[in-house]
């Protein structure tokens, strides 16, 4: 447990005062900074908020976006909803997948990128689309998949 | 095409996301109508008689819905559904990054209405941008003391958070939304109670999607007979529908109900692709039949498009052309269906599994006419057998694409693979 998760844990009751609300938020603030949510992580955040292992394993592991097995520091999602389908979005993922030399659902060696599928992004209007770090890039050229994975500052806010 | 925006008042006011650049455009000008000229009741009749209907999907009327909560003292909930997820569905987004303070403004007068002392923002994980921009203009409603104790010196009080989801599509069904916003999983809830009577931490509670709320500053500044002058009148005002798929112009269009399909397609999406036909439309939201091009006048209002054998649901119109497999395309939904199923009831966990395994095996050519019967079989073991919606919203596109659209079906049979010239589902089980 790193010092400052106390704090955050505090600060996470305070704002969500009722039931369990502050178990989300604290999932995120710990994964934020650490990656990904170990099993070490998952006992510490029920210790911090007075709730069994089991339970905190069981909510982590419901969402897709609390990640329970260490992934690279860019996690990629490429959308795969029937919007994205049509404008051809199975090609930017084997696109993906060659330039990375990964599959769909794993992390390049040297931890720098995590390619997974993402359900509907509601983004249909910039399909076909992919969220580096939960951040939109649009109109993604299948042919170009390089700009999605090197254009470092540039994130697009759609 | 120039136009009059009320919700998307980005597209004609830059940076109209700025508190700044808000108020200079009468921004916050519907809260000090609301709460110095009007009771919450005289509100809540206001909302009623516009006949604003909810924009989430199910189109419940939404002062209506205000006015199920009951009067025994208990502290009121008002939550914002912003956990927009439907395939197809891409309205709410555009709101929250682009002009989240006509939704919190909403939120605030809604609150009041509805006595409500503490209302939450449900934001999708996948909307960070979305969530930042809700947070940033939360702060800044509260510095304007637009938020907090004693609002503009009226003497009512609310408190606002935004709190983010984590990736799970069936936390936009309101009762799951309230267990994951409660920080347990998203299973839906038993209902009844709804929330009205045992909500959020089992308090009375009013859930409403983005759009709809956004729409109430708009109703309270311009009056609700206003309101009444566009669409039907059983289907009143505006709606932004979310347009993708095989047009030339996607996405989203801020129009009148009961506006005609086409009208939409052709003129606001500027219509198909070049050289491409209609072959068919999903109108609202990946969990509603398809129509036929015959369909393709028809007013977009709910109880045409229900006439016409769909659901105006969300507003999500997803358009495939002549040169999409209607095999695929419906693989390709069912697939989402079974992701997403939180797994709680069988019919649907299981079925949505066999379902897209059948419709894989079909679009790949190695599907036999047996298949066709025990899709239509399991299919007829989900409708009406399920915990929650999401499994009757499993069935929409499918149903109808089998009626509609057997001789395709059958084909992927007859020819051992599919006949079109485009593949859409490259992928086997994964």
């Amino acid at each position: 447990m790193k010092p400052e998760w106390n704090q955050w844990a505090q600060e996470a009751k305070q704002q969500f005062p009722e039931a369990n609300s502050s178990l989300l938020p604290l999932l995120y603030r710990i994964q934020h900074a650490e990656g990904w949510l170990s099993d070490e992580t998952i006992r510490d955040v029920a210790s911090l908020l007075g709730l069994t292992t089991q339970y905190v394993e069981s909510v982590a592991s419901f969402y897709s976006l609390f990640y329970r097995q260490k992934v690279g520091r860019n996690v990629v999602h490429v959308c795969v909803g029937l919007s994205c389908a049509l404008a051809g979005s199975d090609s930017v993922m084997e696109h993906l997948e060659h330039k990375l030399g990964i599959r769909e659902g794993q992390t390049t060696a040297d931890g720098e990128y995590t390619l997974l599928e993402a359900e509907c992004l509601a983004a249909c209007d910039l399909a076909p689309v992919i969220q580096r770090n939960l951040r939109f890039v649009g109109h993604v050229d299948p042919e170009n998949v390089g700009r999605v994975l090197s254009d470092d500052g540039k994130e697009v806010n759609s | 095409m120039s136009q009059q925006y009320y919700l998307l008042r980005n597209r004609e006011v830059p940076d109209i996301d700025q508190m700044p650049v808000y108020l200079a455009h009468g921004g916050y000008q519907a809260l000090r109508k609301a709460l110095n000229d009007f009771k919450p009741e005289e509100l809540v009749d206001m909302v009623k008689k516009s006949g604003l209907r909810g924009r989430g999907g199910a189109g419940f009327p939404t002062g209506m819905k205000w006015g199920f909560l009951p009067n025994d003292g208990r502290k009121r909930y008002l939550v914002v559904n912003s956990d927009e997820a439907e395939p197809g569905t891409f309205k709410d987004r555009e709101i929250i990054e682009h002009n989240p303070h006509q939704l919190i403004e909403g939120i605030i007068i809604s609150s009041y209405a509805t006595k409500a002392r503490e209302a939450f923002i449900y934001c999708r994980g996948e909307f960070l941008f979305g969530s930042e921009q809700l947070n940033r203009a939360v702060r800044e409603a509260y510095e304007q003391g637009f938020l907090g104790e004693n609002i503009l010196g009226t003497g009512f009080s609310l408190d606002l958070n935004v709190y983010r989801g984590a990736g799970a599509y069936i936390c936009g069904e309101e009762s799951a939304l309230l267990e994951s916003l409660e920080g347990k999983r998203g299973n839906p809830r038993l209902k009844p109670p709804f929330p009205a009577i045992a909500g959020l931490y089992g308090g009375p509670t009013v859930i409403n999607n983005v759009e709809t709320i956004a729409n109430v500053p708009v109703i309270v500044s311009k009056g609700a007979d206003w309101y009444t002058s566009m669409g039907t009148a059983k289907s009143p005002g505006l709606k932004i529908f979310s347009v993708s798929g095989r047009v030339q112009r996607p996405g989203n269009y801020e129009i009148p109900l009961a506006t005609p399909l086409s009208t939409l397609i052709n003129d606001y999406a500027g219509g198909m692709l070049p050289g491409r036909q209609l072959k068919a439309v999903i109108p609202g939201g990946s969990s509603v039949p398809l129509l036929t091009p015959d369909k393709v006048d028809t007013p977009l209002d709910y109880e045409s498009i229900l006439q016409a054998g769909s659901m105006l649901g969300s507003g999500g119109c997803i358009v495939l052309d002549d040169h999409v497999c209607i095999v695929g395309a419906t693989a390709r939904l069912v697939r989402f269906y079974r992701e997403e199923s939180c797994g709680k009831c069988t019919p649907c966990r299981e079925g949505t599994y066999w379902m897209t395994d059948i419709l894989e095996r079909l679009e790949h050519g190695l599907g036999t006419l047996e298949d066709l019967d025990t899709l239509a079989d399991v299919a007829d073991n989900i409708g009406g057998k399920c915990f929650c919606p999401l499994g009757d919203a499993s069935l929409g596109v499918l149903v109808s694409a089998l009626q509609h659209f057997h001789e395709e079906f059958v084909a992927h049979v007859e020819q051992h693979a599919c006949p079109m010239g485009e593949r859409l589902y490259d992928t086997v089980n994964n």
